[in-house]
Protein backbone atom coordinates (compact mmCIF):
# COMPACT_ATOMS: atom_id res chain seq x y z
CA UNK A 1 0.00 0.00 0.00
CA UNK A 2 1.89 3.28 -1.25
CA UNK A 3 0.94 5.98 1.95
CA UNK A 4 -0.41 8.90 0.08
CA UNK A 5 0.60 12.04 1.93
CA UNK A 6 -2.09 14.41 0.94
CA UNK A 7 -0.73 18.24 2.48
CA UNK A 8 -3.98 19.99 2.77
CA UNK A 9 -7.17 18.20 1.36
CA UNK A 10 -9.97 21.33 1.13
CA UNK A 11 -13.61 20.29 2.84
CA UNK A 12 -16.19 22.64 0.46
CA UNK A 13 -18.89 23.40 3.15
CA UNK A 14 -22.40 22.15 2.10
CA UNK A 15 -25.70 24.89 2.98
CA UNK A 16 -27.29 23.05 5.65
CA UNK A 17 -30.39 24.60 5.81
CA UNK A 18 -30.61 26.18 1.58
CA UNK A 19 -29.38 23.54 -0.10
CA UNK A 20 -32.84 22.65 -2.16
CA UNK A 21 -33.25 26.05 -2.72
CA UNK A 22 -30.54 26.21 -5.68
CA UNK A 23 -31.62 23.48 -7.82
CA UNK A 24 -35.51 22.67 -9.44
CA UNK A 25 -34.92 19.04 -8.59
CA UNK A 26 -34.07 19.71 -5.16
CA UNK A 27 -36.98 22.08 -4.61
CA UNK A 28 -39.07 19.62 -5.72
CA UNK A 29 -37.88 17.50 -3.71
CA UNK A 30 -38.21 19.42 -0.77
CA UNK A 31 -41.62 20.23 -1.70
CA UNK A 32 -43.19 16.62 -1.91
CA UNK A 33 -41.13 15.82 1.48
CA UNK A 34 -43.53 18.76 3.01
CA UNK A 35 -46.41 18.00 1.23
CA UNK A 36 -46.81 15.38 4.07
CA UNK A 37 -47.86 18.41 6.63
CA UNK A 38 -51.14 18.56 4.74
CA UNK A 39 -51.95 15.19 4.56
CA UNK A 40 -51.14 14.90 8.16
CA UNK A 41 -53.55 17.98 8.86
CA UNK A 42 -56.29 16.95 7.01
CA UNK A 43 -55.45 13.20 8.58
CA UNK A 44 -56.16 15.23 12.04
CA UNK A 45 -59.35 16.84 10.33
CA UNK A 46 -60.92 13.58 9.54
CA UNK A 47 -59.84 12.71 12.94
CA UNK A 48 -61.78 15.58 14.43
CA UNK A 49 -65.13 14.82 12.39
CA UNK A 50 -64.49 11.31 13.90
CA UNK A 51 -64.74 12.62 17.27
CA UNK A 52 -67.30 14.82 16.66
CA UNK A 53 -69.41 11.89 15.12
CA UNK A 54 -68.71 9.75 18.21
CA UNK A 55 -69.86 12.40 20.62
CA UNK A 56 -73.51 13.56 19.28
CA UNK A 57 -75.60 14.73 16.21
CA UNK A 58 -75.05 18.58 17.62
CA UNK A 59 -71.30 17.97 17.69
CA UNK A 60 -71.33 16.21 14.36
CA UNK A 61 -73.40 19.73 12.94
CA UNK A 62 -70.83 21.66 14.67
CA UNK A 63 -67.71 20.28 13.02
CA UNK A 64 -70.03 20.28 9.37
CA UNK A 65 -70.96 24.24 10.16
CA UNK A 66 -66.93 24.87 10.76
CA UNK A 67 -66.05 23.62 7.58
CA UNK A 68 -67.65 26.46 6.20
CA UNK A 69 -65.46 28.96 7.20
CA UNK A 70 -63.15 30.92 5.43
CA UNK A 71 -60.09 29.30 6.64
CA UNK A 72 -61.59 26.01 6.57
CA UNK A 73 -62.25 26.29 2.32
CA UNK A 74 -58.97 28.64 2.41
CA UNK A 75 -56.95 25.98 3.38
CA UNK A 76 -59.59 22.92 1.73
CA UNK A 77 -58.33 24.44 -1.74
CA UNK A 78 -54.59 24.25 -0.35
CA UNK A 79 -55.11 21.05 0.95
CA UNK A 80 -56.65 19.85 -2.25
CA UNK A 81 -53.81 21.12 -4.63
CA UNK A 82 -51.55 19.37 -2.52
CA UNK A 83 -52.58 16.13 -2.32
CA UNK A 84 -53.03 16.20 -6.13
CA UNK A 85 -49.29 16.92 -6.08
CA UNK A 86 -48.90 14.09 -3.80
CA UNK A 87 -50.86 11.42 -5.80
CA UNK A 88 -48.80 12.58 -9.39
CA UNK A 89 -45.48 12.20 -7.77
CA UNK A 90 -46.10 9.49 -5.58
CA UNK A 91 -47.38 7.62 -8.63
CA UNK A 92 -45.03 8.98 -11.03
CA UNK A 93 -42.31 6.61 -8.90
CA UNK A 94 -43.74 3.15 -8.94
CA UNK A 95 -42.05 1.95 -12.07
CA UNK A 96 -38.59 2.56 -10.36
CA UNK A 97 -40.07 0.92 -6.67
CA UNK A 98 -41.61 -1.96 -8.23
CA UNK A 99 -40.31 -2.85 -12.15
CA UNK A 100 -42.28 -5.57 -13.91
CA UNK A 101 -40.19 -8.22 -15.81
CA UNK A 102 -41.55 -9.72 -18.63
CA UNK A 103 -38.85 -12.16 -20.22
CA UNK A 104 -36.05 -10.42 -21.09
CA UNK A 105 -38.34 -7.11 -21.44
CA UNK A 106 -39.27 -4.48 -18.83
CA UNK A 107 -42.91 -2.90 -18.42
CA UNK A 108 -42.74 0.34 -20.24
CA UNK A 109 -43.35 2.63 -16.80
CA UNK A 110 -46.21 4.41 -18.63
CA UNK A 111 -48.34 1.37 -18.32
CA UNK A 112 -47.38 1.30 -14.28
CA UNK A 113 -48.35 4.82 -13.64
CA UNK A 114 -51.30 4.72 -15.93
CA UNK A 115 -52.97 1.21 -14.37
CA UNK A 116 -52.75 3.50 -11.41
CA UNK A 117 -54.17 6.46 -12.34
CA UNK A 118 -56.90 4.50 -13.88
CA UNK A 119 -57.63 2.75 -10.47
CA UNK A 120 -57.29 5.87 -8.54
CA UNK A 121 -60.20 7.88 -11.13
CA UNK A 122 -62.66 4.59 -10.43
CA UNK A 123 -61.84 4.70 -7.03
CA UNK A 124 -62.57 8.73 -6.21
CA UNK A 125 -65.62 8.06 -8.27
CA UNK A 126 -66.69 5.26 -5.97
CA UNK A 127 -66.18 6.89 -3.10
CA UNK A 128 -68.07 10.34 -4.43
CA UNK A 129 -70.72 8.26 -5.71
CA UNK A 130 -71.02 6.45 -2.12
CA UNK A 131 -70.74 9.71 -0.42
CA UNK A 132 -74.03 10.56 -2.20
CA UNK A 133 -72.22 13.39 -4.61
CA UNK A 134 -73.91 12.10 -7.75
CA UNK A 135 -77.59 12.04 -5.88
CA UNK A 136 -78.44 15.88 -6.79
CA UNK A 137 -79.11 18.10 -4.25
CA UNK B 1 -23.70 -3.25 11.62
CA UNK B 2 -26.63 -3.64 13.22
CA UNK B 3 -30.18 -4.03 11.00
CA UNK B 4 -31.86 -1.28 11.21
CA UNK B 5 -35.46 -0.84 12.28
CA UNK B 6 -36.90 1.57 10.09
CA UNK B 7 -38.71 -1.18 8.50
CA UNK B 8 -41.40 -0.24 10.61
CA UNK B 9 -42.03 3.71 10.24
CA UNK B 10 -41.35 2.95 6.30
CA UNK B 11 -43.71 0.51 5.72
CA UNK B 12 -46.22 2.48 7.49
CA UNK B 13 -45.14 5.78 5.22
CA UNK B 14 -45.37 4.21 2.50
CA UNK B 15 -48.82 2.20 2.71
CA UNK B 16 -50.33 5.90 4.25
CA UNK B 17 -48.72 7.52 1.11
CA UNK B 18 -50.72 4.60 -1.14
CA UNK B 19 -53.58 5.64 0.90
CA UNK B 20 -53.09 9.20 1.05
CA UNK B 21 -52.29 9.24 -3.15
CA UNK B 22 -55.57 6.68 -4.08
CA UNK B 23 -58.21 8.48 -1.57
CA UNK B 24 -57.46 12.01 -0.21
CA UNK B 25 -58.07 13.92 -3.37
CA UNK B 26 -62.09 12.49 -3.22
CA UNK B 27 -62.10 13.09 0.27
CA UNK B 28 -60.97 16.53 0.51
CA UNK B 29 -63.31 17.20 -2.08
CA UNK B 30 -66.17 15.73 -0.11
CA UNK B 31 -65.51 17.93 3.13
CA UNK B 32 -64.87 20.65 0.40
CA UNK B 33 -68.54 20.42 -0.99
CA UNK B 34 -69.44 20.24 2.91
CA UNK B 35 -67.87 23.59 3.43
CA UNK B 36 -69.64 25.06 0.68
CA UNK B 37 -73.17 23.81 2.23
CA UNK B 38 -73.11 20.99 -0.61
CA UNK B 39 -73.07 18.32 2.06
CA UNK B 40 -73.49 14.83 0.16
CA UNK B 41 -76.17 13.12 1.38
CA UNK B 42 -73.68 10.17 3.44
CA UNK B 43 -72.21 13.21 5.15
CA UNK B 44 -75.37 13.04 7.07
CA UNK B 45 -75.20 12.60 11.03
CA UNK B 46 -77.17 8.98 10.39
CA UNK B 47 -75.33 7.56 7.49
CA UNK B 48 -71.59 8.31 9.12
CA UNK B 49 -72.90 6.54 12.02
CA UNK B 50 -74.26 3.42 10.18
CA UNK B 51 -71.19 3.30 8.49
CA UNK B 52 -68.65 4.11 11.17
CA UNK B 53 -71.15 1.52 13.36
CA UNK B 54 -70.05 -1.06 11.33
CA UNK B 55 -66.44 -3.24 11.71
CA UNK B 56 -65.43 -2.52 7.77
CA UNK B 57 -66.47 1.30 8.30
CA UNK B 58 -64.34 1.33 11.31
CA UNK B 59 -61.67 -0.74 9.84
CA UNK B 60 -61.55 2.27 6.24
CA UNK B 61 -61.81 5.20 8.82
CA UNK B 62 -58.77 3.76 11.17
CA UNK B 63 -57.15 2.83 8.02
CA UNK B 64 -57.33 6.50 6.59
CA UNK B 65 -56.47 8.36 9.51
CA UNK B 66 -53.95 6.49 11.03
CA UNK B 67 -52.00 5.70 7.79
CA UNK B 68 -51.52 8.97 7.04
CA UNK B 69 -50.85 10.27 10.36
CA UNK B 70 -48.11 8.02 10.45
CA UNK B 71 -46.74 8.85 6.89
CA UNK B 72 -46.34 12.60 7.49
CA UNK B 73 -44.37 11.90 11.20
CA UNK B 74 -42.04 9.84 8.89
CA UNK B 75 -42.05 12.45 5.73
CA UNK B 76 -41.31 14.97 7.69
CA UNK B 77 -38.75 13.42 10.22
CA UNK B 78 -36.75 13.43 7.03
CA UNK B 79 -37.82 16.79 5.39
CA UNK B 80 -37.06 18.41 8.96
CA UNK B 81 -33.30 17.07 8.85
CA UNK B 82 -33.06 18.10 5.15
CA UNK B 83 -34.38 21.63 5.89
CA UNK B 84 -30.99 21.65 8.68
CA UNK B 85 -32.47 20.32 12.21
CA UNK B 86 -30.41 17.65 13.15
CA UNK B 87 -31.99 16.85 16.37
CA UNK B 88 -33.59 13.39 14.85
CA UNK B 89 -33.98 11.50 17.66
CA UNK B 90 -36.15 14.31 19.29
CA UNK B 91 -38.08 15.16 15.82
CA UNK B 92 -38.97 11.19 15.72
CA UNK B 93 -40.37 10.96 19.46
CA UNK B 94 -42.34 14.27 18.81
CA UNK B 95 -43.43 12.81 15.33
CA UNK B 96 -44.06 9.43 15.94
CA UNK B 97 -45.61 10.64 18.81
CA UNK B 98 -48.56 12.58 17.32
CA UNK B 99 -48.81 9.65 14.71
CA UNK B 100 -49.37 7.46 17.73
CA UNK B 101 -51.48 9.40 19.72
CA UNK B 102 -53.73 10.22 16.98
CA UNK B 103 -53.83 6.34 15.94
CA UNK B 104 -54.70 5.88 19.70
CA UNK B 105 -57.80 8.26 19.65
CA UNK B 106 -59.37 6.91 16.62
CA UNK B 107 -59.67 3.88 17.95
CA UNK B 108 -60.99 5.33 21.07
CA UNK B 109 -63.83 7.34 19.18
CA UNK B 110 -64.70 4.51 16.76
CA UNK B 111 -65.25 2.03 19.94
CA UNK B 112 -67.87 5.04 20.96
CA UNK B 113 -69.65 5.02 17.88
CA UNK C 1 -10.19 29.47 -37.86
CA UNK C 2 -11.82 28.17 -34.99
CA UNK C 3 -16.01 28.34 -34.54
CA UNK C 4 -15.82 30.59 -31.27
CA UNK C 5 -13.99 31.82 -28.06
CA UNK C 6 -15.52 30.79 -25.01
CA UNK C 7 -14.69 31.49 -21.49
CA UNK C 8 -14.21 29.06 -18.30
CA UNK C 9 -13.82 30.11 -14.70
CA UNK C 10 -12.27 26.62 -13.64
CA UNK C 11 -11.82 26.08 -9.34
CA UNK C 12 -7.87 25.82 -8.97
CA UNK C 13 -6.44 24.76 -5.15
CA UNK C 14 -2.84 24.25 -5.11
CA UNK C 15 -2.53 22.84 -1.29
CA UNK C 16 1.20 23.57 -0.75
CA UNK C 17 0.61 27.41 -1.48
CA UNK C 18 -3.61 28.49 -1.20
CA UNK C 19 -5.59 29.02 1.79
CA UNK C 20 -9.05 27.85 -0.41
CA UNK C 21 -9.69 27.22 -3.76
CA UNK C 22 -10.13 30.25 -6.30
CA UNK C 23 -11.29 30.95 -9.68
CA UNK C 24 -9.49 31.18 -12.34
CA UNK C 25 -10.62 32.33 -15.55
CA UNK C 26 -9.17 30.92 -19.36
CA UNK C 27 -10.35 32.47 -22.60
CA UNK C 28 -9.70 29.97 -24.90
CA UNK C 29 -10.69 28.84 -28.75
CA UNK C 30 -13.04 26.13 -29.56
CA UNK C 31 -14.44 23.89 -31.95
CA UNK C 32 -18.08 23.05 -32.58
CA UNK C 33 -17.72 19.54 -31.85
CA UNK C 34 -15.82 19.97 -28.71
CA UNK C 35 -16.62 18.51 -25.16
CA UNK C 36 -16.00 20.36 -22.29
CA UNK C 37 -12.78 18.00 -21.73
CA UNK C 38 -11.42 19.33 -25.28
CA UNK C 39 -11.49 22.72 -23.78
CA UNK C 40 -10.06 21.76 -20.21
CA UNK C 41 -7.45 20.04 -22.67
CA UNK C 42 -6.73 22.90 -24.82
CA UNK C 43 -5.99 25.10 -21.37
CA UNK C 44 -3.63 22.12 -20.18
CA UNK C 45 -1.63 21.65 -23.10
CA UNK C 46 -1.38 25.54 -24.56
CA UNK C 47 -2.06 28.03 -21.50
CA UNK C 48 -1.51 26.61 -18.01
CA UNK C 49 0.24 23.29 -17.69
CA UNK C 50 -0.24 23.41 -13.58
CA UNK C 51 -3.78 22.52 -14.01
CA UNK C 52 -4.59 19.38 -12.37
CA UNK C 53 -7.87 16.88 -13.29
CA UNK C 54 -8.62 14.01 -13.94
CA UNK C 55 -9.68 12.16 -17.44
CA UNK C 56 -8.54 8.56 -20.04
CA UNK C 57 -11.47 7.53 -22.11
CA UNK C 58 -12.72 10.42 -23.56
CA UNK C 59 -15.64 8.12 -24.39
CA UNK C 60 -17.85 7.71 -21.25
CA UNK C 61 -17.05 4.08 -20.46
CA UNK C 62 -14.19 4.92 -17.95
CA UNK C 63 -16.03 7.22 -14.85
CA UNK C 64 -12.50 9.34 -14.55
CA UNK C 65 -13.57 12.25 -15.55
CA UNK C 66 -16.27 13.67 -13.47
CA UNK C 67 -16.17 17.16 -12.38
CA UNK C 68 -19.44 20.10 -11.62
CA UNK C 69 -20.13 21.90 -15.14
CA UNK C 70 -22.12 24.50 -13.97
CA UNK C 71 -23.35 23.52 -10.97
CA UNK C 72 -24.46 19.65 -12.33
CA UNK C 73 -22.29 16.66 -11.64
CA UNK C 74 -21.41 15.70 -15.50
CA UNK C 75 -18.71 13.82 -17.19
CA UNK C 76 -16.45 16.72 -18.96
CA UNK C 77 -16.04 14.12 -22.19
CA UNK C 78 -19.56 13.62 -22.09
CA UNK C 79 -20.94 17.66 -22.05
CA UNK C 80 -20.99 19.20 -25.14
CA UNK C 81 -20.03 22.81 -25.71
CA UNK C 82 -23.04 23.36 -27.83
CA UNK C 83 -25.32 22.36 -24.92
CA UNK C 84 -24.25 24.55 -22.50
CA UNK C 85 -25.95 28.21 -22.11
CA UNK C 86 -24.00 31.00 -23.51
CA UNK C 87 -21.65 32.36 -21.52
CA UNK C 88 -18.56 31.72 -19.04
CA UNK C 89 -18.73 28.01 -18.12
CA UNK C 90 -18.23 27.49 -14.23
CA UNK C 91 -16.10 24.14 -13.46
CA UNK C 92 -15.51 23.05 -10.21
CA UNK C 93 -14.25 19.63 -8.70
CA UNK C 94 -17.36 16.81 -7.76
CA UNK C 95 -19.13 18.32 -4.86
CA UNK C 96 -19.29 16.07 -1.45
CA UNK C 97 -16.10 15.22 -2.15
CA UNK C 98 -12.57 16.79 -0.47
CA UNK C 99 -10.35 18.61 -2.85
CA UNK C 100 -7.16 17.32 -3.38
CA UNK C 101 -5.87 19.36 -5.95
CA UNK C 102 -7.79 21.59 -8.48
CA UNK C 103 -10.08 19.15 -10.18
CA UNK C 104 -8.95 16.15 -8.17
CA UNK C 105 -10.63 14.97 -5.36
CA UNK C 106 -10.25 12.67 -2.74
CA UNK C 107 -12.38 9.41 -3.59
CA UNK C 108 -11.17 7.32 -0.64
CA UNK C 109 -14.46 7.05 1.47
CA UNK C 110 -16.20 6.11 -2.37
CA UNK C 111 -13.75 3.64 -2.44
CA UNK C 112 -14.01 2.25 0.71
CA UNK C 113 -17.81 2.04 0.80
CA UNK C 114 -17.35 0.13 -2.61
CA UNK C 115 -15.95 -2.72 -0.96
CA UNK C 116 -18.25 -2.71 1.39
CA UNK C 117 -21.12 -4.20 0.15
CA UNK C 118 -19.18 -7.51 -1.37
CA UNK C 119 -19.69 -6.78 -4.90
CA UNK C 120 -18.67 -10.41 -5.86
CA UNK C 121 -20.56 -13.72 -6.43
CA UNK C 122 -21.25 -14.95 -2.79
CA UNK C 123 -21.89 -18.79 -2.64
CA UNK C 124 -23.23 -20.75 -0.12
CA UNK C 125 -21.28 -23.73 -1.59
CA UNK C 126 -19.15 -22.61 -4.39
CA UNK C 127 -19.79 -24.90 -7.49
CA UNK C 128 -17.17 -27.76 -8.38
CA UNK C 129 -15.16 -27.42 -11.52
CA UNK C 130 -16.89 -30.45 -12.93
CA UNK C 131 -20.53 -28.98 -12.29
CA UNK C 132 -19.40 -26.59 -15.46
CA UNK C 133 -20.31 -23.08 -15.32
CA UNK C 134 -23.03 -21.31 -14.04
CA UNK C 135 -26.23 -21.19 -16.51
CA UNK C 136 -27.76 -18.13 -16.78
CA UNK C 137 -30.53 -17.14 -19.09
CA UNK C 138 -31.42 -14.03 -21.03
CA UNK C 139 -34.35 -13.17 -18.81
CA UNK C 140 -32.16 -13.83 -15.21
CA UNK C 141 -29.07 -11.61 -16.99
CA UNK C 142 -31.82 -8.78 -17.50
CA UNK C 143 -32.84 -8.61 -14.25
CA UNK C 144 -29.57 -7.17 -13.40
CA UNK C 145 -27.82 -5.99 -16.11
CA UNK C 146 -28.97 -2.46 -15.96
CA UNK C 147 -27.05 -2.17 -12.28
CA UNK C 148 -23.61 -3.06 -14.12
CA UNK C 149 -23.50 -0.35 -16.05
CA UNK C 150 -22.51 1.35 -13.36
CA UNK C 151 -18.93 3.35 -13.96
CA UNK C 152 -17.93 4.44 -10.68
CA UNK C 153 -17.67 8.27 -11.93
CA UNK C 154 -19.09 9.30 -8.40
CA UNK C 155 -21.53 11.86 -9.90
CA UNK C 156 -24.90 10.76 -8.06
CA UNK C 157 -22.59 10.99 -4.97
CA UNK C 158 -22.16 14.76 -5.61
CA UNK C 159 -25.68 15.03 -6.60
CA UNK C 160 -27.14 13.28 -3.36
CA UNK C 161 -28.05 15.87 -0.76
CA UNK C 162 -27.80 12.91 1.79
CA UNK C 163 -24.35 12.29 1.27
CA UNK C 164 -23.62 15.63 1.35
CA UNK C 165 -25.33 15.82 4.73
CA UNK C 166 -25.18 12.48 5.86
CA UNK C 167 -20.98 11.72 4.81
CA UNK C 168 -21.52 8.19 6.63
CA UNK C 169 -24.25 7.03 3.99
CA UNK C 170 -22.97 4.44 1.70
CA UNK C 171 -24.29 6.65 -1.20
CA UNK C 172 -26.14 5.67 -4.48
CA UNK C 173 -23.11 3.65 -6.11
CA UNK C 174 -22.32 1.49 -3.97
CA UNK C 175 -26.22 0.70 -2.88
CA UNK C 176 -26.54 0.14 -6.22
CA UNK C 177 -24.04 -2.21 -6.81
CA UNK C 178 -24.94 -4.39 -3.70
CA UNK C 179 -28.78 -4.37 -5.69
CA UNK C 180 -26.50 -5.78 -8.65
CA UNK C 181 -25.45 -8.86 -6.97
CA UNK C 182 -28.44 -9.24 -4.93
CA UNK C 183 -30.46 -9.69 -8.09
CA UNK C 184 -27.75 -11.82 -10.10
CA UNK C 185 -29.34 -15.37 -10.17
CA UNK C 186 -25.90 -17.07 -9.36
CA UNK C 187 -25.25 -15.25 -6.04
CA UNK C 188 -26.18 -16.34 -2.86
CA UNK C 189 -24.70 -13.55 -0.66
CA UNK C 190 -28.03 -11.29 -0.18
CA UNK C 191 -28.16 -12.15 3.63
CA UNK C 192 -24.57 -11.54 4.24
CA UNK C 193 -24.93 -7.95 2.40
CA UNK C 194 -27.93 -6.83 4.45
CA UNK C 195 -26.01 -6.22 7.71
CA UNK C 196 -24.66 -3.05 5.81
CA UNK C 197 -27.37 -2.37 3.11
CA UNK C 198 -30.31 -2.63 6.02
CA UNK C 199 -27.98 -0.41 8.27
CA UNK C 200 -28.95 2.78 9.45
CA UNK C 201 -26.62 4.18 6.71
CA UNK C 202 -27.26 2.02 4.23
CA UNK C 203 -30.60 1.97 2.60
CA UNK C 204 -32.05 4.02 5.06
CA UNK C 205 -30.68 6.68 4.74
CA UNK C 206 -31.83 7.65 1.40
CA UNK C 207 -34.61 9.83 1.11
CA UNK C 208 -35.25 9.11 -2.30
CA UNK C 209 -34.39 12.40 -3.03
CA UNK C 210 -33.97 10.65 -7.58
CA UNK C 211 -30.77 13.34 -7.90
CA UNK C 212 -28.63 10.36 -8.08
CA UNK C 213 -30.70 8.71 -10.70
CA UNK C 214 -31.43 12.18 -12.62
CA UNK C 215 -27.87 12.74 -13.02
CA UNK C 216 -26.19 9.45 -14.01
CA UNK C 217 -24.50 8.96 -17.05
CA UNK C 218 -25.36 5.97 -17.79
CA UNK C 219 -29.00 5.24 -16.45
CA UNK C 220 -27.77 2.67 -13.85
CA UNK C 221 -30.88 4.29 -11.83
CA UNK C 222 -29.70 3.98 -8.11
CA UNK C 223 -32.65 5.38 -7.06
CA UNK C 224 -35.10 2.84 -7.83
CA UNK C 225 -32.27 -0.01 -7.17
CA UNK C 226 -32.58 1.76 -3.57
CA UNK C 227 -36.17 1.26 -3.08
CA UNK C 228 -36.04 -1.84 -4.36
CA UNK C 229 -34.00 -3.05 -1.27
CA UNK C 230 -36.11 -1.08 1.05
CA UNK C 231 -39.20 -2.69 -0.37
CA UNK C 232 -37.29 -6.58 -0.13
CA UNK C 233 -35.71 -5.53 3.03
CA UNK C 234 -39.24 -3.91 4.65
CA UNK C 235 -40.69 -7.62 3.77
CA UNK C 236 -37.65 -9.66 4.79
CA UNK C 237 -37.55 -7.41 8.41
CA UNK C 238 -41.23 -8.38 9.10
CA UNK C 239 -40.89 -12.37 8.45
CA UNK C 240 -38.27 -12.38 10.42
CA UNK C 241 -40.01 -10.31 13.20
CA UNK C 242 -42.77 -12.73 13.05
CA UNK C 243 -40.56 -15.57 13.39
CA UNK C 244 -41.35 -16.49 9.48
CA UNK C 245 -37.85 -15.65 7.96
CA UNK C 246 -34.91 -16.94 7.62
CA UNK C 247 -33.28 -19.90 9.41
CA UNK C 248 -30.63 -18.72 11.62
CA UNK C 249 -26.98 -20.16 11.04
Amino acid sequence: MIEKSLPKPFVREVARTTWYLTRRRDRMHMAQELSSIFIGGYALLLLWGVKALAAGPEAYQAFLTSLGSPLSLGLHWLVLAVTLFHTVSWFGVTPKAMPVQIGEAFLPGGIIVGGHYVVWIALSLFILFVAGVFNGG
Amino acid sequence: MARSNKPLVWSLFAAGGTVAAFVLPALVLITLMAGYGQVPASLSYEDMRTFAGGWLGKLVVFGVITLCLWHAAHRLRTALHGLGLRADGAVAVVGYGIAAAGTFLSVYYLLRI
Amino acid sequence: MSYKTIELAILRYRPETDQAPWFQDYRIPCEEDWVVLDAINYVKDHLDSTLSYRWSCHMAVCGSCGMMIDGEPRLSCKTFLRDLPEGKIRIEPLANFPIERDLVVILDDFMEKLQRVKPYIIRKEERALDQGEHLQTPAQLARFMQYTHCINCCCCYSACPQYALIPEFLGPAALALAHRYNLDSRDQGREEREEVVASNIGIWDCAFADACSLVCPKHVDPAGAIQQMKIGSTIAWYLDHLGLGRKKT
